[in-house]
């Protein structure tokens, strides 16, 4: 697909946040570490919040997600970080140096900030989101774009994949799930 | 004003089946002074010590974890004293050596050499805080610190030391990492 095009699908779809919730328990997550992003606010962190069986850990600022994450996989827990496309690129330093080369299993789900579903990401006129695939591709690390409910069931094997390889992995969120 | 060595000498007395997280200057004495397979140096980014111990520590909650930082390592991450507090895990105990500067650096000072950080962990909601500048009373009261419900904070108030070898590939050897795993995933079942 041309990177300017996204599929007629995902121009009129939806993103249910109930099915990436159900997704993200189905993949063993037990802690979801955050910072709010608007995003996926209504749709994912506050229903995430009053789920009893996620516990949510809310931190002050993203890089710290990395090292929380990246100790409980040595406790065999697993984890999903929820953070905003800024908030991925404030932390480059850390998920360079734990993720990538430590080769520990973050996983990442990055709200794409005032992203127009309709474009696909490198074709966005925001320059913070145009770079977002870029730099995870020079970085290697796996990316799904999850912008409509048939993008979900990208998301358990992604994490499985994630933790029997121990590699990264980072889930773009396209469009504010509902 | 204590050393840092020396410190960690009464420390490691005390130190049995506990995570130590250790990073940079701090690590480069611990490793020398107690050698285990429990000691974690690998933390990826400066800043993240504090981070990684709440990890452990909500991962493994009978388990004691002590994690030995900077003070210009949590300067790049005071957030975390807020995180921590919040989580509040009892078994974590988080320990600052404050020389006012950055040691593994160059020793350039920190921005103020005033910072009172076990101020700040107090403000953040720790269940414990000390200070210490006297080695004899830390020798005295470090047993408590280590066995008390946290998140308990002490501040170690150091003399900036001698030169220190930085042997980072040691530090960050990806066969002491899975060491690491194996034997902290083993205890306890």
């Amino acid at each position: 697909m041309n990177t300017r095009e996204v599929s007629a699908a995902a121009t009129s779809g939806v993103l249910s946040g109930g099915l990436i919730i159900g997704a993200i328990k189905t993949s063993g997550i037990k802690y979801v570490l955050s910072v709010p992003d608007i995003t996926t606010s209504s749709g994912l962190l506050a229903p995430i919040a009053q789920d009893k069986d996620l516990r949510l850990i809310r931190v002050c600022k993203e890089d710290e997600c990395i090292g929380i994450a990246s100790a409980l996989s040595y406790c065999d827990e697993r984890a999903l970080i929820l953070i905003q496309h800024t908030g991925f690129l404030d932390s480059i330093n850390a998920i360079r140096g734990v993720a990538v080369e430590y080769k520990q299993p973050i996983c990442m789900m990055v709200g794409l900030l005032q992203h127009d579903p309709q474009l696909a990401p490198r074709a966005s006129p925001r320059y913070g989101v145009r770079i977002m695939e870029p730099i995870l591709d020079d970085m290697g690390i796996a990316h799904h774009l999850i912008s409509i409910d048939a993008d979900v069931a990208k998301i358990q094997p992604a994490i499985d994949r994630a933790y029997a390889e121990s590699a990264p992995v980072a889930f773009l969120i396209g469009r504010s799930p509902t | 004003m204590m050393k840092r060595d020396e410190c960690f000498r009464v420390l490691a007395r005390h130190i049995t089946d506990q995570a130590v997280v250790a990073t940079y200057s701090s690590a480069v004495d611990w490793v020398e002074i107690a050698p285990r397979v429990l000691n974690y140096t690998s933390i990826g980014a400066m800043g993240l010590d504090s981070s990684h111990g709440l990890g452990l520590a909500l991962g493994r909650p009978d388990k004691r974890v002590v994690v030995l930082q900077g003070d210009g390592s949590l300067l790049m991450n005071l957030g975390s004293l807020v995180t921590i507090a919040a989580v509040a895990p009892k078994n974590l105990v988080h320990l600052v050596a404050q020389n006012e500067t950055y040691e593994a650096n160059g020793s350039h000072p920190i921005p103020s050499p005033k910072v009172d950080f076990a101020g700040l962990a107090r403000a953040a909601g720790y269940a414990a805080v000390y200070d210490f500048a006297d080695l004899g009373i830390f020798t005295q009261q470090v047993a408590h610190v280590l066995e008390q419900d946290g998140p308990v904070f002490a501040t170690l108030h150091i003399e900036p030391s001698k030169p220190l070898t930085y042997d980072y590939p040691s530090l960050y050897d990806p066969a002491k990492r899975k060491a690491f795993k194996a034997a902290w995933r083993a205890r306890g079942g």
